[in-house]
């Protein structure tokens, strides 16, 4: 039995800083019940011991040289923009304390 | 804001336990950012350092900078550190408009170095064992600006702006373990050991260490706990802490803050402060809470990094002298007692002091110029001024007075010259004629003239009273707006008496 | 020639090459196929003919000036819209990209300019790559050429179906769990996913890290190993591309020859459970391939029952961690939720009104994934079970040289179909999904037809890792197999679509 709730989803939802409706929530709560249960028997599968692969072609050690290369310039950087000024992305208030 | 009540320090350290905890980020001085070949400088136009990556434009990657790794194993060994033998970055998710991925590319739980120790020494002398839990690479994120509101703070801002010329910024992040037994020095280790961060960084010359640039940044932990208690406080984590200074005040603010509230039967939030350097206090951020779920996983777009033994033994090669061996071979050099070398450190003038006397001063001349007027007027004009002279142009200030050119006096003057740029003293002392006179004639001439009002004195030193040469001595130098050679002057005057 | 559009990419390079036709000719007729059927097919999202016709002007030019640019120079591509082009519009099948112009060109896409190979258009996807059927993207789905009311496939049915429809003698795609391989089967044209970190994924939009490639859609083996050869390549932009390269996959597949080769039947995706057709169709390819001198041989891989468990944590989760970037201040759409909005509900309103339901539904189930206190179980689980994937193919591999298996467990089902059901929609890719988990290469090639519905059916073969070239071999070889008793191509079956 997942533990996947209404209160659940909102807190994800928040998180991932999406507005969900109520309908949505009521929607996905199912949905994301049925795939969780589903993807929830994995863990039998594995043990303490198992190894786990975070990149499925063994490579290490992949480095840039510290040299310079170009950057885009102000306009293009700025070009996909919704909103600038001065040079710089302009967004609304923030509410938080940083 | 609310001034918060303080209970008086002698007190709090009677009642409780203090124990603290550092986080430093030092911004490395790569040519490049972390993750990208944009150029890592300060002071450009805005969103003119940045690229697809550093913008993070759907589609791009990131490409990890050799030389960070390399400036990164080295701050781990400088902190007698192990070196990870395989490590992997992690991102860090959380939404915030500075962040351009709403992701850092961290270090999680394989950190490239870890379980490391510094000794710091703090002003008392006492040596504290500063244990390290791990140093890790991650980037720094863009600068906010925000307008409209009154302070220029976030709060009653209309709006924001984001540069992102130093989102990607390489930045190493060193997390010390909890430090216990500090006690009443708690807030000068916070310092010292800041402090032996910096020298290291610079030392190592990874990190132009200038904290006033953000090149180095402490967040300080605080804790309180009853003496004898085996349970660790609550912690609060102080940010904005900006200077040497700041930190130390910092701590001690936030010893006696939180002292009050448990002496009164109140719990500590756990929370992040903001300390304001004007107002001497810190102020509540937001609390620490479940919202802070950062969602690590391994970076899936950069490959682990592992550093081979060969590397990290070349590495380990090109470790420069340790701050606190350089110090004692400096001490030992300069023949200082251990006060007035202690005094140096703790005044930031040692490198200074090794510069002059590497440019030919006499350590103790190196020293007083230092320690004394160059101090007095640094402390005298704004909070992190720093005085206009070199210490090539120091030691040829003391040399001056060493050869006889000029006096004391005369150095004040010519000091105060060269500060105002009027250039080395050298060219003041010949562009202003400030030369200690040592012309016989001219001083004899000076001399008469002073005896002529002082009659009295020739027969008060055949006598033996040497004190009345002062006068004339003193007459002399008056005349001459302090440019004689008060011992030649002395000398004369006698010959003449006895003459 | 109105037969230009008929021919396949290595006929119309040689064709180019020999100075008997132009680019500019070859590339207006598609042009022109395009404004006939398009209209009906919806394969594409954005074109520009233009200049794809500049570009083609261009190809000639070099070509008259002796410069050999590639073996395809001249042959016009079309691009899935999830690969960065400086211009046109990128939009990766989504609202929240509606119209973005990128600064910066995919490095598949430089290589493809390089090439001197004319874009004819972006191809329409699934939303952000998540899907199999492209009735998630946000501008309405494609078709499928040989039944409008059925599907493409996904996520990249845009670029199946431009080449099924003769739009595109080559298109682009990229694959996370079968959306090059699942609409190729669907379509009755040939897809492969490269072995991972072959092809540069800077540029591509990214959907699930460790698991996307990008990878070459065509009518026929030759062309798509042709393709390859051309995008592969190590490119110091991708850390996670290979350093070296794999060989020719062109002379791969001109080899023809599976004689002493071993294909492993995987067990879990023999055809149990599939469609009757589908399973049909794949024992008659294994007759034809024993026939051949090939061996058969059974090969188990028990930990495939959790690959899409582990496929369906992993993805989630790196693509909520992908798609964070889309927040309304550096690009893409803004919506503002009324005065004096702050920026964290401005960014809240955005995704809300920018991101389709499939891709909300995943982001909030990869943000469930990755939160504290459900790592171990979600996707620290799924990595390890990536573990027994690998294991288990490693193991297959030791006793065949390559692995088959039926590409998908249907045909091209009709829209609407699947749409509700999850769960549904993510068995279509049962087959193909092992492969990208462990970042081995796959094909499908065409498989003949379905008798109950006269539907396309594919056959995957798969490789160990970076042994693509063996793919193209036998793929080629079974391709010629087929050709051999049909008479005609695979592609020859298909209805012809009503011109406008």
């Amino acid at each position: 039995m997942s533990e996947i709730t209404p209160e659940l989803v909102r807190h994800l939802a928040g998180l991932a800083r999406i507005l969900v409706s109520d309908e949505e929530v009521e929607q996905f709560t199912k949905q994301l019940s049925v795939i969780a249960d589903s993807v929830a028997h994995v863990s039998k599968a594995i043990d303490a011991d198992t190894p786990s692969t975070s990149h499925p072609i063994a490579m290490a050690n992949v480095f840039r040289e510290d040299v310079v290369e170009p950057s885009l310039s102000q306009a293009e950087a700025l070009s996909g923009a919704p909103d600038s000024a001065e040079g710089r992305f302009k967004v609304n208030a923030i509410l938080d304390e940083e | 804001m609310a001034k918060a009540e303080l209970m008086n320090y002698e007190q709090a350290l009677e009642q409780f336990e203090v124990v603290i905890g550092l986080e430093v980020h030092v911004e490395l001085n790569t040519n490049t950012k972390m993750f990208c070949g944009c150029k890592n400088e300060f002071g450009n136009e805005p969103n003119t350092n940045v690229c697809p990556i550093c913008i993070a434009l759907p589609g791009a990657l990131p490409a990890v900078n050799k030389t960070a790794v390399e400036s990164s194993i080295k701050i781990g060994l400088s902190l007698g550190c192990e070196i990870a033998p395989n490590g992997r970055f992690a991102r860090k998710n959380y939404f915030y408009p500075d962040l351009a991925k709403n992701f850092q590319t961290s270090q999680y739980d394989e950190p490239i170095a870890f379980e490391g120790s510094l000794d710091v020494e703090v002003p008392s002398g006492k040596v504290h064992t500063v244990l390290i839990e791990r140093a890790h690479m991650e980037e720094d994120a863009g600068k906010l600006t925000h307008i409209g509101g009154s302070t220029g703070r976030i709060q009653g801002a209309e709006y924001s702006l984001v540069d992102y010329n130093r989102a990607g910024v390489p930045l190493v992040e060193i997390v010390t373990k909890p430090v216990y037994g500090a006690g009443a020095e708690a807030p000068e280790l916070a310092a010292a050991y800041v402090r032996s961060i910096r020298e290291i960084v610079k030392g190592l010359g990874v990190s132009d260490a200038r904290m006033e640039r953000g090149n180095v940044r402490c967040d300080a932990n605080v804790s309180l706990r009853k003496h004898g208690a085996e349970k660790l406080g609550t912690r609060t984590e102080t940010k904005n802490v900006n200077s040497l200074r700041s930190i130390e005040r910092a701590v001690r603010y936030e010893i006696q803050r939180q002292a009050h509230i448990l002496a009164n039967g109140g719990t500590i939030i756990q929370e992040t402060r903001h300390w304001h350097e004007d107002k001497g206090a810190t102020s509540a951020g937001r609390p620490k809470s479940d919202a802070d779920d950062y969602r690590y996983f391994p970076e899936p777009d950069l490959v682990p990094v592992q550093p081979s033994l060969e590397l990290i033994e070349a590495l380990r090669a090109t470790l420069p002298e340790k701050p606190a061996d350089r110090r004692k071979r400096l001490a030992s050099e300069w023949g200082f007692s251990e006060l007035e070398f202690r005094d140096v450190v703790n005044a930031d003038l040692l490198d200074q002091l090794e510069e002059t006397v590497a440019a030919g001063a006499k350590p103790q001349a190196a020293r007083k110029w230092w320690m004394g007027e160059l101090a007095r007027i640094a402390n005298e004009s704004e909070e992190g001024a720093v005085p206009n002279i070199t210490p090539a142009q120091v030691a040829e200030l003391a040399k001056l007075i060493e050869d006889g050119k000029i006096n004391d006096r005369l150095a004040r003057e010519v000091l105060a010259y060269v500060l105002a740029g009027e250039g080395s003293p050298a060219e003041v002392v010949a562009a202003r004629g400030l030369e200690v006179v040592s012309d016989d004639g001219a001083l004899i001439a000076a001399i008469e003239a002073a005896l002529a009002s002082q009659p009295d004195v020739i027969p008060a030193i055949r006598e033996g009273r040497m004190q009345a040469a002062g006068q004339v001595i003193g007459a002399v130098m008056k005349a001459m707006a302090g440019s004689a050679d008060a011992a030649r002057v002395r000398e004369l005057l006698i010959e003449m008496a006895n003459k | 020639m109105t037969d230009l559009i008929r021919k396949t990419a290595s006929e119309l390079a040689a064709l180019i090459s020999s100075g008997e036709v132009s680019s500019v000719e070859v590339t207006r007729a598609h042009l022109d196929r395009s404004e006939a059927v398009d209209g009906a097919v919806h394969s594409y999202l954005y074109q520009n003919p233009e200049s794809s016709l500049i570009a083609a002007a261009e190809a000639d030019r070099a070509r008259a000036a002796g410069e050999v640019s590639s073996p395809l120079a001249g042959v016009p591509i079309a691009v899935k819209d999830n690969l960065t082009t400086t211009d046109a519009p990128t939009t990766s099948g989504s609202k929240i990209l509606e119209g973005w112009q990128p600064p910066y060109d995919a490095t598949v896409v430089k290589k493809l300019r390089a090439a001197g190979m004319p874009i004819l258009g972006k191809t329409n996807l699934d939303e952000f790559a998540m899907g199999s059927s492209t009735e998630f993207s946000a501008y309405g789905p494609s078709k499928n050429p040989w039944d409008l009311t059925r599907i493409p496939g996904g996520s990249g049915g845009g670029s199946s179906s431009v080449v099924a429809s003769f739009q595109a003698p080559l298109a682009i795609g990229s694959d996370t769990g079968g959306s090059i391989r699942f609409p190729g089967a669907v379509t009755g044209t040939v897809g492969t996913k490269p072995t991972y970190g072959a092809v540069s994924r800077y540029g591509l939009v990214a959907l699930a890290s460790s698991l996307d490639q990008i990878g070459p859609v065509a009518r026929n083996v030759l062309d798509a190993a042709m393709l390859q050869d051309v995008i592969a390549g190590h490119d110091p932009h991708d850390s996670t591309s290979l350093p070296e390269s794999l060989g020719s996959m062109t002379a791969a597949a001109k080899k023809l020859d599976v004689k002493g080769m071993r294909f492993g039947v995987i067990n879990q995706l023999a055809g149990e459970g599939f469609q009757p057709g589908v399973a049909a169709r794949f024992k008659e390819s294994l007759n034809l391939l024993s026939a051949a001198g090939a061996e058969i041989v059974e090969v188990d891989c028990p930990s495939f029952e959790y690959a899409i468990a582990a496929y369906y944590l992993i993805l989630p989760a790196e693509a909520s961690s992908n798609l964070a970037k889309f927040d309304s201040v550096r690009f893409g759409m803004r919506v503002e939720p009324g005065e004096n909005a702050t920026i964290e509900r401005v960014m809240a309103a955005t995704r809300e009104a920018g991101f389709g339901p499939e891709v909300k539904r995943r982001i909030i189930l990869g943000t469930y994934a990755l939160s504290s206190g459900s790592y171990d179980k979600f996707y620290g689980a799924a990595l390890k079970v990536r573990t027994l994937i690998q294991r288990d193919f490693d193991a297959a591999f030791a006793k065949a040289d390559i692995l088959v298996s039926p590409t998908a467990p249907t045909t091209a089902f009709k829209f609407g179909e699947k749409i509700d059901d999850p769960i549904a929609m993510y068995l279509n890719d049962i087959a193909t999904i092992p492969a990208n988990l462990a970042g081995i290469p796959g094909i499908s090639v065409p498989n003949g037809l379905a008798e109950e519905d006269s539907l396309p059916v594919g056959i995957q073969l798969l490789a160990p890792a970076r042994e693509d070239a063996r793919l193209y071999q036998a793929g080629a070889w079974l391709e010629r197999a087929h050709e051999e008793i049909w008479g005609k191509r695979m592609i020859d079956f298909a209805p012809e679509l009503e011109v406008k």
